[in-house]
């Protein structure tokens, strides 16, 4: 890729609302011509990335370029790139027509062509005859028409779209996921699109960057995305997926759920401990029990149009998703094999929690804001500035915020296939990792604390 | 047993029988009656004919208008700045502006007064308006930040995106979308004022007579057919007016964007 390809670049951008850190130093090139889709739940950071690129945010530190030039001091009225808004933002006191008229207007373009344009505009989304309508008069999906319709007929070089679907039905938003991409094609300019709905970034996208907690998770292809995801945010962000805990043995050889398995990753060094992703598709599941890799009994099985999802008890106690055409039906005994090709590793993201605390006499030491009991330290002395690790299941969780040393509050669930791995934001907007049994919602406030006997502590200055 | 949803709203259409349709009917009846309770247009008649009535009301409109004119260019830009997150970020400048509508009119007009007598400003026309431009401010400046408050930072976003200046995003977006909260600031500041007198009797002495003025004259010196005439009168015309500017400002909210 050379120089020239990059219409849009992102170099180290930061950018904090009030202690909340946004985005964390995000680098992102954008080629003329692509497609590319932000895609990440909310609170990633996505519409935050479109507004810098629009201009009506600006970055804390790093650069933004368009056409190798820095944009970063430029208004938006004067960047070559039009936006289509989530909620389409139409002018009430407008008709369709002023409506896409409003950018040609002010740039002075004659009245004659202003016409054509907005003529032709208008008979590319298919809204012909609607010029004199009121903007308020139209269905949802028409105003979502015209307010693509408002920006492409300025010509920008870039369309920036933050969730235009999102407030259309499910049949609706389909359809004009087919539009978009043949206008996409039609016009060969660059889309960057920014959605939550996974199903729709794989659909509309060249390139996916798949984002979260203001960090770019992963870029690449959708097909890519979704048979190579690079950590576990991914894998269960994008489709369905089982996620599990393996150590890899050796190359070509992972263990999980109890039971050796061939793969086809390397270069994971030998008794390694890895996050292994398998799609629920690519499960066999059948009735013969002795050829199969591993067995187990169907503890429920739902029609879901095209196949059947089924939840599978393993022989070694991990529940695995599995998706199959035929029913198998709840209690039977089943066998499974998954094929070398299908296991994906990946490489964990942390192996335990590690914070920065300072001791505040030889046993206790004080992190996130909360004062911890450590067991009694040799060699370490109040005021010491020190280096905490522990373990995903040291930590436990209390159903009321004072049982603990700090507050929390659950941030996000993973199902790991005999447990639970949950974030926790703590009240110093720290994270903290917990392996846990026990069932949390999504946004429950929690108390934690930490068993004394699995802290490790270290001075910070030691290496 | 139950009661129909619909018999709800009949305390609230006994209240408006007694304190608003029976008073209007009220005036209407003594407007047309001669003091021996006779049926005459005498009375509208003696308006139409009066020099002195008509250049009070005259005056009253004048006045009202220039007010109306003062709370709309000091409210306006009041309004946008209160409404505006990047220049004021406290509800307590809001409420600082509101404040004045908590306390009785009547006692901030008669403090107004002695404002003046102790710096000895004479009393006149400019007090007047600076009184009416007090009393009435809030008014006018309440349903703007309302409307402005209210208005989706979206449309501006939109029309800046499309290439607008912040000066352009002001008068093709911002203002057309705010004129349904001036339009009735306009009617709050407008339709009082032609109608106020407690303001032009102690912040002229009396020295400047406005329609109200003369209805509450005649009514408290028993003329009430007079009385009843000219308040009818009053009523007819600030209800063409009300007519009249909606519509002006429904075209003024479209014409402006061309």
């Amino acid at each position: 890729m050379t120089q020239n390809d990059v219409i849009i670049r992102l170099e180290n951008v930061s950018k904090a609302f009030g202690d909340k850190q946004v985005l964390d130093n995000i680098s992102l090139d954008i080629k003329k011509g692509e497609f590319v889709t932000l895609l990440g739940p909310s609170g990633c950071g996505k519409t935050t990335t479109l507004r810098l690129i629009s201009g009506f945010t600006t970055p804390d530190s790093g650069t933004v370029y368009m056409d190798g030039k820095d944009i970063s001091g430029i208004p938006p009225y004067k960047r070559p790139l039009n936006t289509v808004f989530q909620r389409y933002a139409l002018f009430p006191h407008l008709d369709v027509y002023d409506n896409i008229a409003f950018g040609l207007k002010l740039a002075k373009v004659p009245e004659k062509e202003i016409e054509q344009r907005v003529r032709k505009v208008l008979k590319m989304v298919s809204m012909t005859d609607y010029e004199d309508r009121d903007v308020e008069s139209l269905s949802g999906g028409q105003q979502q028409r015209v307010a693509i319709a408002r920006a492409l007929v300025n010509q920008p070089k870039v369309l920036l779209l933050d969730e235009p679907l999102s407030a259309l039905d499910h049949k609706m938003r389909q359809d004009m996921q087919i539009e978009l991409k043949e206008m996409h094609q039609k016009l060969g300019i660059t889309f960057i699109y920014v959605t939550h709905d996974q199903e729709e970034a794989l659909t509309l996208s060249d390139t996916i960057v798949v984002m979260n907690e203001g960090r770019i998770q992963q870029i690449g292809t959708p097909a890519d995305i979704y048979n190579e995801p690079v950590n576990s945010f991914v894998a269960d962000f994008i489709g369905e997926s089982n996620i599990l805990n393996g150590t890899m043995i050796e190359d070509r050889k992972v263990n999980f759920i109890g039971h050796d398995f061939e793969c086809v990753d390397e270069g994971f060094g030998t008794n390694n401990p890895v996050d292994v992703v398998i799609r629920p598709e690519d499960i066999y599941i059948m009735n013969n029990t002795t050829s199969a890799q591993f067995t187990g009994k169907v503890t429920s099985c739902i029609f879901k149009g095209v196949h059947y999802e089924m939840l599978v008890d393993t022989d070694s106690g991990y529940e695995l998703m599995i998706q199959d055409y035929n029913a198998f039906e709840p209690g039977s005994e089943v066998g499974m094999i998954i094929k070398p090709m299908d296991i994906q590793v990946m490489r964990k993201e942390r192996l335990c929690n590690t914070v920065e605390g300072v001791m505040t006499d030889e046993s206790h030491v004080k992190f996130m804001d909360g004062e911890f009991e450590c067991g009694a330290k040799a060699g370490l002395e109040a005021g010491d500035e020190v280096t905490v690790q522990f373990g995903f299941d040291a930590v436990e969780l209390w159903d009321h915020q004072e049982e603990g040393q700090i507050a929390g509050e659950v941030y996000s669930i993973l199902y790991k296939g005999d447990h639970y791995h949950l974030t926790i934001l703590t009240e110093s907007r720290g994270f903290l990792y917990v392996d846990t049994q026990d069932i949390w919602d999504k946004g429950d406030l929690v108390g934690v604390t930490v068993k004394a006997s699995e802290i490790k502590i270290c001075r910070r200055n030691d290496n | 047993m139950t009661i129909k949803r619909s018999s709800w709203s009949i305390p609230y259409l006994i209240f408006l029988l007694i304190f608003v349709v029976l008073p209007l009917v009220l005036i209407a009846i003594y407007a047309f009656q001669d003091g021996e309770g006779g049926f005459t247009f005498a009375n509208i008649a003696r308006f139409f004919t009066d020099a002195d009535s008509l250049s009070t009301f005259a005056l009253s409109l004048e006045v009202a208008i220039e007010n109306t004119a003062i709370c709309l260019l000091l409210g306006y830009p009041a309004a946008y700045i209160l409404a505006s997150k990047d220049l004021n970020r406290s509800a307590v400048t809001v409420i600082l502006f509101i404040l004045p509508m908590w306390i009785n009119a009547l006692m901030r007009t008669l403090a107004t007064a002695e404002l003046f007598n102790v710096f000895g400003v004479t009393l006149g026309k400019g007090t007047l308006l600076f009184g009416m431009a007090y009393d009435y401010l809030p008014f006018m400046i309440y349903p703007i930040y309302n409307t402005l408050n209210k208005m989706d930072k979206s449309y501006s976003e939109a029309a800046e995106d499309l290439g607008a200046t912040p000066g352009q995003v002001f008068r093709k977006v911002t203002l057309p979308l705010s004129m349904p909260g001036v339009t009735s600031g306009i009617m709050m500041v407008f339709m009082p004022t032609v109608s106020t007198f407690a303001i032009s009797e102690f912040l002229t002495n009396n020295k400047i007579k406005l329609f109200g003025t003369i209805i509450q004259e005649n009514i408290n010196s028993s003329m009430w057919n007079y009385g009843a005439a000219l308040a009818l009168i009053m009523l007819v015309i600030i209800g063409i007016t009300t007519l009249f500017n909606d519509e002006d400002e429904a075209g003024k909210a479209e014409g402006g964007l061309i």
